[in-house]
């Protein structure tokens, strides 16, 4: 791989970051202000895609920014994998952004100027995990990522908000303190570096016990990969604004929890290591439980976003199961399901936040009938679920598939099982909502003659995100190029 | 007046600033802060000068008055006294410009007299910075001891109580110093730490030679309130103006630490001290550990910003004495460099802590609420100071916990290692606490349509200014860890260890 030193990884994290400056002085003209979020988000993606190409024809770029610690410098480096995320977040930032806008205006939010600008810092730090080159620097970002995030997780400022901001950071700051700093320290000393490398640094360095022991708390130490048993902030965040559900915790937050687990695995641990000591099918196993629980808890919740969060919680572990099959196919599903359950999920909360905007309503039991005031949202909601489930021709029946046929590849019988199981499971929270929405009567004593469609800023961005989750299943060739390039070079 | 005069001068600037501040100053008020910004400015401008000249071209060696040692006191001026002048300067001269505001409010017409001992507490810790003999130290330490004592008995309230309480176990720790250089002096005949540790080495291994170390250590432990000797502390630095605070708790105890390992370095060889008493060593590094534990849970019973910053500033201790007695290099690169992220980032607090009081009269943490729109770019820069006491990258402070730890984990000091994570944590659930209390505001509810409007009531110019700067030296210091520990830190080590 040959790397280019370009001063484009720096670039594209650090537009959003000091698009917070103008956003910031702008309070006072939100027109300004938001032009300058959406600025930002467009020169982002631009800056993003323009390196694509040279990826793709097997390139990178690198940047060191500061010689910090012996052997690990803070240094962006743009390979095939951070390029698959990176190209994921930055577009649909873009389309959150938009979303956003149609949202806090429709609900005449307070403290608008805050939340722009830390979702403009929050993204920064997102693209910094996807083209971090080492763990020290993926670190960093992770950190600045949870501490961006918490002023919009307590955006609302009541009691509820309080207390869910302060469980969201115990989990997170505490295991990334706790678990994850120890566990980069023990890397860095037995190795002298914490570079990402193919094949990974921990090769004969360690005994199997002081192996497994570093991977599993990396794993619970990446906290925002909602793991079980420190999955718990994943539903109380759910207090935010949906935009920032919708992003962070579809796309952002938690995407940045498993890229971080994938990077360990593949670049730190490699796939050989883990198959030579059983690791990885140990953390199939250990992940199967998050998915097979999860998706159960699902089935339980009334509240929209919260069935949401849990389903998030499962699908994540989806993309952690596929890297510990260690089998081509597996690897394959696992990374691409990055994308497939971003563009999926991305929509449900678009969703589940344009309902509130119409109607004010967050429990599912009271959204009988919904369906036929607002068909357009819910036809995405349909799409959207369709994509999650992995069903074609949904771009999420792709990376399902892939997962299933490493599961089969590497002759793991009891995860077919948990895979159609809990698919069978995703379907059994999604349909109901669908069906109820367009088929079951109001209930009763409600009107429904206020309802409408929601606003035009809310409904653009659900509907192209869930035209993309289709299109994905028919053009997932740029996100399947760099998967595989990312895992087989 | 050559440059090859310079480091005498750095002291001999404060010194003659004082009385030159106490004496004008009676003429007028306005004497006493150009005095003391220009007498300060000057020395940290000579301080980089002579760190530049140090690490050119090594240690500098300056007899005082041309009187040999070892009847005359010399100057001993290495990378690591380099350095430590360097950021007594540097701080001194940022955390004034915050006092003077704070002073002209706190003791009005008395500025003349707490500048002339704040004067000559600078002047004796940048002498402590340059000694290279053994009782020239203990008067320097007096001299910072007094002046402090002084300082802090300028306060409101119970402050006369609690520097009484400070002069008593401050006396102790002294005159335990002085014993320990009194058993030095019986063994060798001589004061000159250089001559000391020649003559040291070819003498046999005595009782009097540890019980020498033991009193000299234990004496400088009580200066630097290394739990459980740290009992004077919170009520001293809070009770104290917030004018002295804000120089005195960045400052003190870190000198006091630079002079524990001037002592292991220059007079006793890493070697005794470290590995001719077995148990000594790794005892020491669980007593620091269980100082860090302990001070870290009595912070979270604070109800006080300022009193919960001092039990920080014991645990903080705690971290640089686990550190140099890790012996190893790892384990002394994070000491070194923690000395100088601890100063900055104690800067940073106590400077915004001066701030919030100058503004709202109280720190209690009743009166902190909604703080985050009242006193944004305060609250901004506290917030930096708190993720580096945190240790969150790209401050400061994760850079040498990083070493820290590595020490830690390479002398496989399993005990210490937990207690630096453990504290990590606890000031995460400190630090949150108070960012928590100012961010949100109670009687807040839902959506919070139609706030009220707050009025944005920064503090002045003079305090906010110093306070930025503080908060962003813990970026640049954070992402300049490497050449500063390679350029300078690892200079002060010396060779083989």
């Amino acid at each position: 791989m040959a790397y280019v030193h370009s001063i484009w990884p720096l670039a594209a994290v650090l537009l959003p970051l000091l698009a917070t400056v103008p956003i910031m002085l702008s309070g006072r003209s939100p027109n300004l202000r938001e032009s300058w979020t959406l600025l930002a988000g467009g020169g982002m993606f631009a800056i993003v895609a323009s390196m694509l190409p040279t990826v793709l024809a097997g390139g990178g770029f690198v940047l060191t920014l500061a010689e910090v610690v012996p052997g690990v410098p803070i240094q962006l480096r743009v390979d095939a994998l951070g390029m698959f995320f990176a190209l994921v977040a930055s577009f649909l930032w873009i389309f959150t952004s938009v979303y956003s806008i149609g949202y806090m205006r429709a609900l005449e939010e307070h403290d608008q100027t805050r939340y722009f600008a830390s979702f403009a810092v929050a993204i920064a730090a997102t693209i910094g995990v996807a083209f971090s080159a080492n763990l020290l620097t993926l670190y960093l970002f992770y950190e600045v990522l949870s501490l961006s995030t918490y002023p919009l997780v307590t955006h609302e400022q009541n009691a509820e908000a309080r207390a869910s901001g302060r469980k969201y950071l115990t989990y997170i700051l505490g295991t990334s303190i706790g678990l994850v700093l120890p566990a980069m320290l023990i890397v860095y000393q037995l190795t002298g570096t914490l570079d990402f490398t193919h094949g990974g640094i921990l090769a004969g360095k360690a005994s199997p016990a002081t192996l497994s022991l570093l991977l599993l708390l990396f794993v619970l130490g990446f906290a925002k990969a909602g793991v079980m048993p420190f999955h718990g902030w994943l539903p109380a965040a759910m207090v935010a604004p949906t935009p920032v559900s919708a992003f962070l915790h579809g796309v952002a937050v938690v995407k940045v929890g498993v890229f971080s687990i994938l990077r360990v695995v593949f670049d730190i641990f490699g796939p050989d290591l883990l198959r030579n000591l059983d690791l990885g099918v140990a953390l199939t196993y250990f992940v199967s439980i998050t998915i097979l629980f999860a998706s159960l808890v699902a089935l339980t919740q009334d509240n929209l976003k919260r069935r949401l969060a849990y389903s998030t919680i499962g699908q994540l572990s989806y993309m952690i199961l596929g890297a510990g099959m260690v089998s081509a196919a597996g690897m394959t599903g696992g990374v691409l399901h990055i994308a497939m359950h971003a563009f999926g999920k991305i929509t449900l909360f678009f969703c589940a936040g344009a309902i509130y905007v119409a109607s004010h309503k967050k429990y599912i039991s009271e959204m009988d009938g919904l369906g036929r005031k607002m068909p357009i949202t819910y036809a995405a909601f349909f799409l959207g679920a369709l994509s999650i489930i992995g069903m074609p021709p949904l771009g999420g029946f792709l990376s399902k598939w892939n997962l299933l046929v490493g599961a089969v590849q590497s002759h793991q019988m009891v995860l077919v099982a948990v895979l159609l199981g809990s698919s069978l499971l995703n379907a059994a929270y999604f349909f109901p909502i669908v069906y109820r929405g367009f088929f079951a009567p109001a209930p009763a004593g409600e009107a429904r003659e206020g309802i409408r469609e929601a606003p035009l800023f809310c409904l653009l961005p659900l509907s192209v995100t869930a035209l993309c989750s289709l299109l994905l299943f028919f053009y997932p060739t740029v996100f399947l190029q760099l998967v595989q390039r990312a895992l087989f070079p | 007046m050559t440059t090859s005069n310079l480091h005498i001068y750095i002291l001999a600037a404060p010194l003659l600033g004082a009385f030159a501040v106490n004496l004008l100053g009676r003429l007028s008020r306005r004497w006493v802060a150009p005095l003391t910004l220009g007498v300060l400015g000057y020395a940290t401008v000579a301080a980089l000068v002579v760190l530049a000249r140090v690490l050119r071209d090594g240690t500098i060696s300056y007899t005082v008055g041309n009187w040999r040692p070892p009847f005359g006191i010399e100057l001993v001026i290495d990378p690591l006294g380099a350095l430590m002048l360097l950021l007594i300067s540097a701080v001194a001269l940022t955390a004034t410009f915050s006092s003077l505001t704070s002073i002209e409010r706190e003791l009005p017409g008395r500025e003349h007299l707490f500048f002339t001992m704040y004067l000559l507490l600078i002047a004796g810790l940048t002498g402590l910075a340059l000694t290279g003999d053994a009782f020239n130290l203990y008067v320097l330490l007096e001299i910072t001891s007094i002046t402090t004592y002084g300082l802090i008995a300028m306060g409101r309230g119970r402050a006369p109580l609690a520097s009484f309480n400070y002069i008593i176990m401050g006396s102790i720790g002294a005159c335990f110093y002085l014993l320990g250089v009194g058993y030095l002096y019986l063994l060798t005949g001589t004061l000159n730490m250089a001559d000391i540790a020649r003559i040291l080495q070819g003498l046999q291994e005595t009782a009097a030679l540890a019980t020498a170390f033991a009193f000299i250590l234990v004496g400088l432990w009580v200066k630097m309130a290394f739990f459980p000797l740290h009992s004077w502390l919170p009520t001293a630095y809070t009770q104290a103006p917030s004018g002295a605070s804000v120089m005195i708790a960045p400052l003190m105890t870190k000198v006091t630490v630079f002079l524990m390992i001037r002592v292991i370095f220059s007079i006793f060889t890493p070697t005794y001290a470290f590995f001719h008493h077995p148990g000594v060593q790794a005892g020491i590094v669980w007593a620091a550990a269980l100082a860090i534990v302990c001070a870290s849970a009595l912070a979270l019973a604070q109800r006080d910003l300022k009193r919960m910053l001092t039990y920080i500033i014991v645990a903080e201790v705690g971290y640089m004495v686990g550190g140099v007695w890790l012996a190893n290099t790892q384990g002394m690169t994070g000491a070194i460099l923690h000395i100088v992220n601890d100063a900055l980032m104690t800067l940073c607090l106590f400077l915004a802590a001066a701030a919030i009081i100058y503004r709202t009269g109280s720190l209690g943490f009743d009166s902190l609420q909604g703080l985050y729109r009242r006193m944004p770019i305060t609250m901004a820069a506290f917030t930096v100071g708190a993720f580096s006491m945190i240790g969150i990258p790209p401050t400061a402070g994760f850079f040498s916990k990083w070493y820290l730890l590595l020490g830690g984990i390479e002398a496989s000091q399993w005990g210490y290692v937990a207690a630096l994570v453990f504290s990590s944590l606890v000031n995460a659930v400190l630090f949150f606490r108070i960012i928590e209390i100012a961010y949100f505001r109670t009687g807040e509810a839902g959506h919070g349509h139609g706030h009220a409007v707050v009025r944005v009531e920064e503090a002045p110019l003079m305090m906010l200014a110093p306070l930025v700067l503080a908060a962003l030296a813990l970026i640049a210091v954070g992402f300049g860890s490497g050449p500063l520990v390679n350029g300078v830190i690892r200079l002060a080590i010396p060779g083989g260890f």
